[in-house]
Order: structure tokens, then sequence, then C-alpha cells
């Protein structure tokens, strides 16, 4: 097993260098003189001029891709100029947040994606089928961003149950429920798409499954039919469900930039968006250095997950 | 047109047809419409509600008229989304083309940066592209298009790969036809439905990431519309005003849904396991549904199949799998049921304990007796507690009726468990216990191995150490050795033997090889087009085949040592029992046939030896 942990953890490396060169390479296509770009038309020649050697543009390109390599590597993910404070603090601070919401639509989504799909795949064209069916289509086809605000409405405005936006009241805030009553909408908001495509594939799993020999095998044997679909049934499909797990965290993740802003959740994302649009570019290039290894470190555990599961991968 | 017709026929997907084709039809003739112009501000008119007088939607925060926006923005929404699949599907199926066709190198290098791109959560690539390029509707469109490359490219590539290696292609490379042609003339008419369809079920992700951009105030730019940016600027009027935010946002929920539902129809008409209704899922039981009376117990044997009929119902189709056939089976006596592949023998073996697949599987009547309660009419508990415990089944290739990822000592100790409490030590003791006694060596460590680990021989040991793990009465063995080669098989054969004399056990073995029943069983019936059609001792059977099916099934059998013999193989194929002739199901394959024989019913006929045939080969006694 930690063999198996370690050559997975190694074969990740080509693909974070391939994630830097990409990102480097996109911000490479920045039109015109980038240090202009960034501080904007009135900037003074002084300022660009410093600018483009602390990114270092005045030299070439791979000599370029290098230096920022080395630095990131050091954990010197540069100077964000609109925070004025170092990249990877910013990041660092806000990445916990959306961490913490990510992670609980991300754990919603597997919990009630499996356990829709199997009460839908074991009442197959019964009725509680049909109404999930039915729901996970509208879920699937409400982008999550126009639902939070949705939920604003409801639950916030109406209601009154629930804050409308942050992650901790200004005022007496700061414990754990405090937290988790700010969690609450964004985090469902951010998990009904991801957790219908999971209830999708989770019942289309089961259903190959359940028509398997050895199922028919358990049966024979005289395995309840509770145990059948729990025990034997959902054991193998987890097989085929598990990396869409990984994939969902991927999906979540993205949709957290929108969610973040709807519910003005201070993570990654709203970090990000709010870069894009003063042009901070070293904040986003950081920010997305640091998301997209993360997620490559979290499928590294889908897989380890997988080869625990599945006794035939070779570890 | 078929395909048209499947579509169609699914009325969730012709919904999304139709409220898709409507949205776009207002949205082609939109210019046409007597609107007003949907940048121009008009701030005395600000959040007029919904129905107001000159503005049926309403008005936003400028006071523009949002009928017009909405329908100029799903415009935009609509064209960028569209446009971005076919950027996307043209430069990701390019991609896939090359690597697939070309293969080795080219093939790794292209399928190491695809996924590479793959290794981002898709807004990062998009947020970065538009980060670089600035925001702007173009330049999302790019930064969208550009995510999406990678899915084109894998699935195309995935495609081509298989198709490169067909006759065609390499017919066409041998006439001296260049790549380009080769790729342009042969190959892309191949893929040209895949890449189609991928394109429309990926519009509608296309379309909401657009809006999702333009939301985040990166696409769109003031004052021109587009759905997400409406959404967008509404946002900060949420509380005040939510009708501005409701009606884009329910437009784009409209449009995504028309495509999924439309999505879900295409792929539903042509993925055919879907079509046969294979992907419906087997009840825990079989149905029953029995026309006309139950037979009353005669008392014969301990298990006891009496006129049992059990017939596949699909799509219109009705397969009559089994059709009236009569067995039992005393204590310590072994009954052999013979028969070629789809004669009924493995349906009527699973209709006892109620395993036939259902649907489509039903029993449409007769008995199944087991010490006299009948056990098509029982409630599923009971019937449970009996399975495994009392009639236990052993079946076929192992490697798929064991489950792949458990232990075969936890499968093993699975069994026993479900009908007795025994406490794990013990549990642990008797799983290795019944591997030692279906003779496998080390039976203390093979418990911990997966399925996998082990080989055909050792897997099919393990089949029959689970059916005996709880001292049933009778076992089912369907076809058992058919897998194994002849030492495993002859191993296996002389074991079941002795358990049936060591523990009187009774045993249905169900087979297509005289070898195999000759060496086991007391008594054998012969299956033919669901029906039995020669039953009686094996001896009877063997020395005095009377069907004309028995004795042509045993010619096609080679006796060591006869010599230079001509193998006889039944000319023709098994009846589809779908389509039963009326009279003997043999009949247009037997040289003895008459016009009698295709008249209606032949009755089984004779007592200890008995034979449903009018010609038959010896008299029956």
């Amino acid at each position: 097993m930690g063999n198996y942990i370690l050559k997975r953890l190694i074969s990740a490396i080509p693909v974070l260098l391939g994630i830097t060169i990409i990102v480097f390479l996109i911000m490479a296509m920045i039109p015109g003189d980038p240090a202009t770009a960034i501080l904007g038309s009135y900037a003074t020649p002084e300022n660009v001029e410093k600018l483009n050697r602390d990114l270092g543009l005045d030299k070439p390109l791979v000599t370029r891709y290098f230096i920022w390599l080395g630095n990131m590597l050091t954990g010197d993910f540069g100077r964000s100029f609109s925070l004025n404070r170092p990249v990877i603090d910013e990041i660092l601070e806000r990445f916990n947040a959306t961490l913490i919401l990510a992670g609980t639509s991300w754990l919603l989504c597997a919990i009630f994606g499996i356990l829709a799909g199997v009460i839908s795949a074991s009442r197959q064209y019964g009725f509680a089928d049909k109404a999930i069916t039915f729901v996970v289509l509208i879920g699937i086809s409400v982008p999550s961003f126009f639902l939070g605000m949705m939920m604003i409405l409801l639950f916030a405005v109406n209601l009154r149950w629930l804050p409308a936006s942050g992650m901790f009241a200004i005022y007496g805030g700061g414990d754990l429920p405090d937290l988790l009553r700010h969690l609450a909408m964004p985090a469902v908001a951010l998990a009904v798409v991801a957790t219908g495509v999971v209830a999708r594939l989770s019942r289309s799993a089961m259903l190959e499954v359940l028509r398997q020999d050895y199922i028919r095998t358990a049966r024979a044997k005289g395995v309840g039919e509770r145990r059948v679909l729990y025990g034997h049934a959902l054991r193998a499909a987890m097989v085929s469900i598990i990396p869409v797990l990984g994939i969902q965290a991927g999906f979540v993740l993205s949709g957290s930039v929108f969610i973040e802003i709807v519910f003005q959740w201070p993570g990654v994302g709203r970090m990000l968006v709010d870069a894009i649009l003063t042009r901070d570019i070293l904040l986003v290039q950081g920010g997305v250095v640091f998301v997209a290894a993360c997620y490559v470190f979290f499928n590294i555990c889908v897989d380890v997950a997988q080869s625990l599961l599945d006794p035939r991968i070779k570890t | 047109m078929k395909f048209l017709k499947l579509l169609f026929r699914n009325r969730l997907a012709a919904l999304g047809a139709v409220v898709l084709g409507l949205i776009l039809l207002i949205v082609l003739i939109t210019p046409l419409l007597p609107l007003q112009d949907p940048d121009v501000t008009n701030t005395s008119n600000r959040f007029l509600t919904p129905f107001s007088e000159g503005h049926l939607l309403g008005t936003d925060h400028l006071g523009r008229d949002l009928l017009s926006r909405l329908l100029y923005g799903t415009r935009v929404s609509l064209a960028v989304g569209i446009f971005a699949a076919l950027i996307a599907g043209t430069i990701g199926s390019a991609i896939g083309i090359v690597a697939g066709y070309f293969g080795g190198r080219t093939d790794n290098v292209i399928m190491r940066g695809v996924d590479m791109l793959m290794a981002f959560p898709y807004i990062l690539l998009a947020l970065a592209i538009v980060a670089a390029l600035g925001p702007g509707l173009f330049n999302a469109l790019i930064a969208v298009a550009a995510v999406n490359i990678p899915f084109f490219a894998r699935n195309i590539r995935g495609v081509t790969v298989s198709l490169a290696g067909r006759e065609f292609i390499d017919a066409a490379r041998l006439s001296g036809m260049g790549h380009t042609r080769i790729i342009l003339t042969e190959l892309l008419p191949n893929v040209l439905s895949t890449i189609v369809i991928a394109m429309s079920t990926t519009v509608g992700w296309m379309i909401l990431e657009t809006a999702g951009l333009s939301f985040l105030g990166l696409g769109s730019q003031p004052p021109q519309a587009d759905l997400g940016s409406m959404l967008g600027e509404a946002r900060a009027q949420l509380i005040t005003d939510p009708h501005t935010s409701i009606i884009p946002g329910i437009m784009i929920f409209l449009i995504v849904m028309s495509i999924n539902l439309l999505g879900d129809g295409v792929r539903d008409a042509l993925d055919p396991r879907l079509r046969s209704g294979a992907l419906t899922r087997p009840r825990a039981q079989t149905m029953v549904e029995r026309e006309g009376p139950v037979p009353a117990d005669d008392g014969k044997g301990l298990l006891n199949l009496q006129a049992l009929s059990t017939q596949f119902h699909v799509g219109g189709r009705v397969y009559k799998a089994v059709n009236d056939v009569s067995l039992h089976v005393k204590p310590g006596e072994c009954l052999g049921v013979i028969g070629e592949s789809g004669s009924g023998k493995s349906v009527t073996a699973l209709s006892v304990m109620g395993l036939v697949p259902s649907p489509p599987g039903v029993v449409t009547s007769g008995a199944v007796r087991y010490e006299g309660d009948d056990l098509l009419d029982m409630p599923f508990e009971k019937l449970r507690q009996r399975r495994g415990d009392k009639v236990a089944y052993i079946f076929q290739d192992p490697l798929s009726t064991l489950h792949p990822l458990y232990r075969v000592g936890d499968q093993l100790k699975e069994a026993i468990s479900v009908h007795h409490k025994v406490p794990d030590k013990e549990l642990e003791q008797r799983a290795i216990d019944l591997l030692r006694s279906v003779r496998i060596p080390n039976a203390a460590d093979r418990i911990r191995n997966y399925p996998h680990e082990m080989s055909g021989g050792m897997r099919q040991r393990v089949g029959i150490a689970m059916a005996l793990a709880n001292d049933p009465d009778v076992i089912i063995a369907d076809e058992p050795t058919t897998a194994l080669d002849v030492t495993v098989q002859a191993q296996i054969l002389s074991l079941l033997d002795d358990l049936r004399r060591e523990h009187g056990l009774a045993i249905i073995f169900i087979t297509h090889d005289f070898g195999v029943v000759a060496q086991l069983c007391d008594r054998v019936a012969v299956m033919y087009g669901g029906k039995i059609v020669e039953e009686g001792t094996t001896t009877d059977i063997l020395d005095h085949p009377a069907h004309p099916y028995t004795k042509r099934l045993m010619a096609c059998v080679p006796e060591l040592g006869a010599g230079k013999r001509e193998l006889a193989a039944i000319p023709g194929l098994p009846p589809i029992v779908s389509d039963l002739p009326p009279g003997c199901a043999f009949a247009p394959r037997c040289d003895k046939a008459t016009e009698a024989c295709r008249q209606g019913e032949i009755a089984l006929e004779g007592g200890r030896h008995a034979v449903r045939c009018i010609h038959p080969e010896e008299e029956v006694a």
C-alpha cells in the first residue's frame, strides 16, 4: 500500500509540472506589455519598469518559467499588488474557507447522491424512483448561482431562518453553530448539481451490478434483500461511483467560485474573481496553480481509496 | 428514422425538444418583434413589476424593458454557447482524430497534454484564460471553448482508435491514399455522428458556463445583455426587486433542462441495452402469475416440480423457456437434466428458488414443492430462509458468480451466518472446514484469498463449499464442471458423488455432457425446446435411447477407443422458444419426422422410461 501511494505521488509530478506550464503559457498570452496591462494606462513609467523587473519580463520565456517555478517551490508566489501582501499568505487564508465550503458540499453530494441512486435503483420504475429522477433532473438543470439567490430569497429574506451571506456573524459569532448556520445555504446550493450527477450515476451503476451473477449467488445463499442491496451490490457499484466522486470534487471546486460570490463567502474563488477584475495577475496565477495542485492531490486520495476498495487493482 | 421514432416515443425527450424549439423560434424572430430597444435606459421607470403598462415583464434597475433584454440576452447566450460548442468540437475532434489515427508517440504526447488540461477544475482554467485576455464576451467564449476541448479530444480519440484498426482504413492506406485524404474521406464521415452528439450534449454546459462567467462580470460587458450578466446585475436588487433575478434565471433553467432532456433521450435511443430492457433490475423473487389451477401435491420426491412453466416476456414477445416440466428428486438421488444450450434446463433450475431474473421472467403455471410446500406460493421471507439452507445452488463460471470484492472466506461465512447465529470464531473454523471438505489445500490461508487470486478449479470448489455450507437437503448444480479441464472435472464429480452418499443429498445435475451423466446420475431427463422429451434411469437412456433427439445427442459424443467414427452433429439449430412449431419441436431437424409429428401436442408416454415421440427409436416400458 505504501508503495502504491508513493508511486501515485511520483506520477503526480509531471502532472503538476504540466499545470504550471499551462498556467504560465496562458499568462504569457497577455496581449501587449503585461506590466502596463496590469498597472493600467495611468501607471508611471518607473512603476511599469519596476514591475517588469519584478516579473522578470526582461528575460526569455523559458528562463522566466524556471525562475517562477523555483520561487513557487520555495513558497514564494510573488506579491499581490492590489492587496500589497504575499500571494501565498492570501491564498492560505482564503483556502480554508473554500475547503470548508467545497468539502461540505462534496460530502453532501457523496452521501445524498449515492443514497438517492441506491433507493432509485432498488425501486426501479416505482414511485420513489420516478420522484427522485424528476428531482434530479430539475437539480442538474438549475444553475447553482441562481439557486443560491433563490435560497437567499426564501430562507434568509422571507423565512429569516438563515443568514444571507458571510462565513461568521459580525458580532458575537465565530463558533461552530454560527459557522454551520452560515454554511448551510451555500453548501447545499453548491452540492445540488453534483448530487444529481452522483445520483444518476449511482442508479445506473447499481442497475448494472444488480444484473450480475454474483448478486444471483448472494440471493441463492438466502441473503436478505437489504443486505443484497447495501452489502453486495453497493459495494461493487462503488468501484464505478468513486472515480465520479473524484470528478465531482473538481465540479464542486469550480462551482464554489459562483457560490462564494453569491453568498459573500471569503474563499479563493471570490479572491480570484476580484483579482481578475483588478488585473492582479500574480494573485490569479498563484491561486490557480495552488487550487489545481490541491485537486491533483485529492484525486490521488481518490485513487488510493479505490485501491483499498477493489483488491483487483494492483498496488 | 428509427432513431427519431425512438427519441420521440420518449415523452420527456419530446417535451425537451418542444421547449427548446419554441425558445429557438422566439429568439430567431426577436428582431422582428415590436420590442423596445433592450439598451435604452429610462430611470423614471425603474423596477416596474411584471405586467406593467408597456412592459410585460417589467423593467430593471435602469428602467430597461426586461422582456426585450431577456429575448436579446437569450439570443446572445445561445449564440455564444453554440459557437463555443462548435469551436471546442472542431478543435477537440481534430486533436482527437490526429491522436487516434497516428497513434504511437503522437498519441502519447497529445493525450498527456489533454490529461494535464483535465487535471484542472474546469472553471480555474477558464478564469486563467479570462484573466490573461481580459473580461469580455468574446474572451469568455474563447475560455469556455478552450476548457471543453479536452473532453472532445478524449472522446473522439477513443472512437478513432477503434476505427483506425479496421480493414477499410488499411485498404485505403494500401491503395496509396495520403493521411489527410484518409482522415477526411474515410475517417471523418464515420466519427461525425459521435462529434455531433457530443456537441449537442455539451452545448448545455457551455451555455451555462458562459452565463456563469457573465454572472461574475467576466463575460458580456454593459450595456449588452446576456442571461448571465442580467442575473449578475440583478443580484444587487435581489431582495427589493426579485423579479429582475427570477426572469433570467428561469430562462437559463428552461434552456438547460430542455437540452438535458433531449440529451438523455438521444442517449437512451442510442443505447441498445436500454431498448431491450436489459438494464432492468431483477427482483428478489421471480414473478409468479399462474393461469389455471395449481396442481395438487402428488407426494413425489423431496423436491417436486409439477407442470412448471416459466416464460420471458420481452417487448410483446413471449419466450416459453420452460414448458410444462415435471421433475422430482428423492433424498440421496441424483437426477441429470441434459440438453443443448437454450433447451430451458438452466431456467428450470433457477425457477425452483425464484431466481429467474424478473422482469422479464414469469412463472406462468405449475408448482414447485419442497417437502410438500409450494415454493412459488411462499412469502418471500419464508422462501429466503430455505434458499441456501435447504436448497442450495452451484453455478457455472465461478469467476462471475463469486463476489469479486469479498474474500472467499467471508463469502462462505456469510452463507452460514444469514441462516444460523454462530459465533465469529466458530464461523471462521466452519469456513476452513468447508474448504477442506472440498479438498482445497492450505484452507486456513485460502479463506483470505479473493476470487481473482484463485484458479478456475479452486473457485469452483469454493462455489461447491458455499452450497454445502448449511448441509442442505437438495443441491441444484448448473453445469458446475463445464468451464474446467477434465482432471479437475473428474475430481469434482467424485466429490459430489461422495457427498451424496455420505449426506443423503439430493442432487439435480444440469449438463450437456452424457459422460458426466453416466458417471453420476441415477435418472436422466432430456430437455428440448423447453420440454422434457425423454425421461428414465441412466441405464435405460444410455443403452436404449428412445427419442431421436436423445440418440442424436449421444452420437455427438466421441468415444475413446471407438476407432475412426464419424461424429454426427445434429443438423439445424435449436428452436427459438418464442416461435415454437406446433407438435414436436424437434421435427424440423429429425429425419424420422412425418406429417403427424407437426400436428398438435405429443404426450410424454411410458412408465419408468417415458418418451415424447410418435416414432420412438425403441419401445419404452
